[in-house]
């Protein structure tokens, strides 16, 4: 998944690249000093963990947590194992979400940010209980939690242990808010299915990207399933702003501000 | 019907789905004494594709919460063929709060395709309205039992599974995607749909053996009364066990039984 930014056509060095929207090109470097938003039409490029974590986080601050925990293959589905190894291999990743604590504006947190490079951040066993283990650990030490999501929804190989993950997520949520403390999700291009039905939406502050895509249903299943015309805007960022389900939506290069602002008027 | 060991998985999708196959208002009407329904989340609208409301079990006051589909057609488009919408959910959330506050058990049965899938659910926040039941019911002080008696269908079934005892008829299915869903996904092709079923998992007897549900009620060779009369002894002796415990001791298992799964 290369988001809206053709690398391919250009060439392997990677040095120049195409945007998908506008058409034209411009180089990686130009891209990364943008936030990754396309220069000349203001396109949002999706992020890499580590490249949102290297965005947000105060300067070598951040710890990664569980780096190596890997999920099965629970139910044992035709095809899976391979499947991983592919997934591994092309995302430089072991599972589809990265955990840790950082400071953001010199306040200390627990993040976890999830990666679309990675079986389309699809929700698994491993993803979960990672996510888990973080609010457990943000909940005895009383720290604020940071959460980035992106993700296409279940991870169906993994059956029901990944409808699991859903309810076994939102258990620690709920524990870590019963302790008083502070949740801050931020969705991002896409934000989709059992994600969203869960810790996508259970913050206490919402944050989206503009333009992301976020909903529990996907659009073409609601226009097959209803033969119904799907509205401009349908499931974007503006769209769930309006029907009063986010906080705020707030621009990439002001994301770091913000996220520091909130967690400073709740620092205890 | 053959002996249940040979139904194979997409057999028992088929019954869970069929028409002629009781859902939740079948339970009510059966094993609820005194039943008043009442009617919607307060916020928006009623979702007749849940019913919700209080009576006794065996003399003991509860309050219930049962997706149901409808026997008619005119019935069935009304209760949107058993796919509840957001205020469906934030309907079974009021209730159930009102069921904490009163120190009721809750009864939930599950029965249905999925979350109603629409433009309009998808503007009231149908994402929203399952992740705040799912938030919301592990922290409901009164014992949960949640039954699967037709098609558990992911995240809207969820959305009433959050519970201390998970019950599934025996072939009721749940699963994280239909096996047409999966098999058009995976394989590009809906028509291997059996074998997606098979590949899933999906089966009380799965579900048993992972420890993701507590009890199977056994079906064949039984008739509706009977099944209808096992599943009431089987949700009474839960609740009596359940209420033995101290909120804090319900509250902690309930965490517990979730927290083991996978990884």
């Amino acid at each position: 998944m290369k988001g809206i930014f053709d690398f391919l056509k250009i060439g392997a060095d990677k040095t120049e690249v195409l945007c998908k929207k506008c058409g034209k090109e411009t180089s990686r470097a130009k891209l990364e000093e943008n936030y990754m938003i396309c220069p000349e039409c203001g396109a949002y490029l999706r992020m890499g963990a580590y490249e949102r974590l290297e965005m947000i986080t105060d300067k070598d601050t951040f710890e990664e947590s569980d780096k190596d925990l890997k999920g099965g293959d629970p139910i044992n589905f035709p095809g899976y194992d391979k499947k991983l190894d592919e997934a591994r291999k092309n995302s430089g990743l072991p599972e589809g979400v990265v955990c840790g604590t950082a400071e953001i504006g010199g306040i200390k947190c627990a993040l976890f940010v999830m990666d679309s490079k990675f079986m389309m951040g699809s929700m698994g066993s491993a993803v979960g209980e990672k996510i888990t283990r973080l609010f457990e650990n943000a909940t005895k030490q009383k720290l604020p939690v940071v959460g980035f999501t992106t993700s296409g929804g279940a991870r169906m190989q993994e059956g029901i242990f990944s409808l699991m993950q859903m309810a076994k997520v939102s258990g620690a949520v709920k524990r870590h808010s019963d302790g008083g403390n502070l949740y801050i999700t931020v969705l991002t291009d896409p934000t989709t299915g059992g994600v969203t039905a869960s810790f996508a939406m259970q913050g206490d502050i919402i944050i989206a990207e503009p333009g992301a895509l976020i909903g529990f249903a996907g659009a073409r299943v609601i226009e097959q399933t209803t033969g119904e015309k799907l509205p401009a805007g349908f499931q974007r960022s503006e769209f769930l702003l309006e029907h009063g389900f986010v906080d705020i939506i707030e621009e990439r290069r002001r994301l770091k501000y913000t996220i520091a602002n909130i967690l400073a008027i709740h620092k205890k | 019907m053959a002996t249940s060991e040979k139904i194979s998985a997409y057999e028992r999708v088929q019954a869970a789905r069929s028409s002629a196959r009781p859902m939740g208002g079948h339970y009510i009407k059966h094993m609820i004494d005194n039943f008043i329904e009442f009617h919607g989340d307060r916020r928006f609208g009623d979702d007749a594709a849940i019913i919700g409301g209080i009576g006794f079990l065996n003399q003991k006051p509860v309050t219930v919460i049962a997706m149901e589909r409808g026997n008619t057609i005119e019935e069935r488009m009304k209760r949107k063929f058993g796919c509840p919408a957001p205020e469906g959910y934030r309907k079974a959330l009021r209730l159930m709060k009102e069921a904490e506050k009163f120190k009721r058990p809750i009864i939930c049965f599950i029965g249905s395709s999925g979350a109603y899938c629409g433009i309009d659910a998808e503007k009231r926040g149908q994402g929203e309205a399952i992740a705040e039941n799912l938030f919301e019911m592990m922290g409901i002080k009164t014992p949960i039992i949640s039954v699967i008696v037709g098609e558990g269908g992911s995240g809207g079934a969820l959305a009433l599974g959050i519970c201390d005892t998970a019950i599934m008829l025996e072939n009721s299915v749940y699963s994280v995607i239909s096996p047409e869903g999966c098999a058009s996904i995976i394989w590009k092709d809906s028509s291997k749909a059996p074998e997606a079923a098979e590949a899933l998992k999906l089966t009380s007897h799965d579900l048993y053996d992972f420890g993701v549900i507590e009890k199977i009620i056994v079906e064949s060779d039984r008739t509706t009364e009977e099944i209808c009369s096992d599943l009431k002894s089987a949700i009474i002796s839960e609740i009596f066990s359940k209420e033995k415990m101290s909120e804090e001791e319900l509250l902690s298992a309930r965490y517990e039984k979730f927290r083991k799964i996978g990884a």
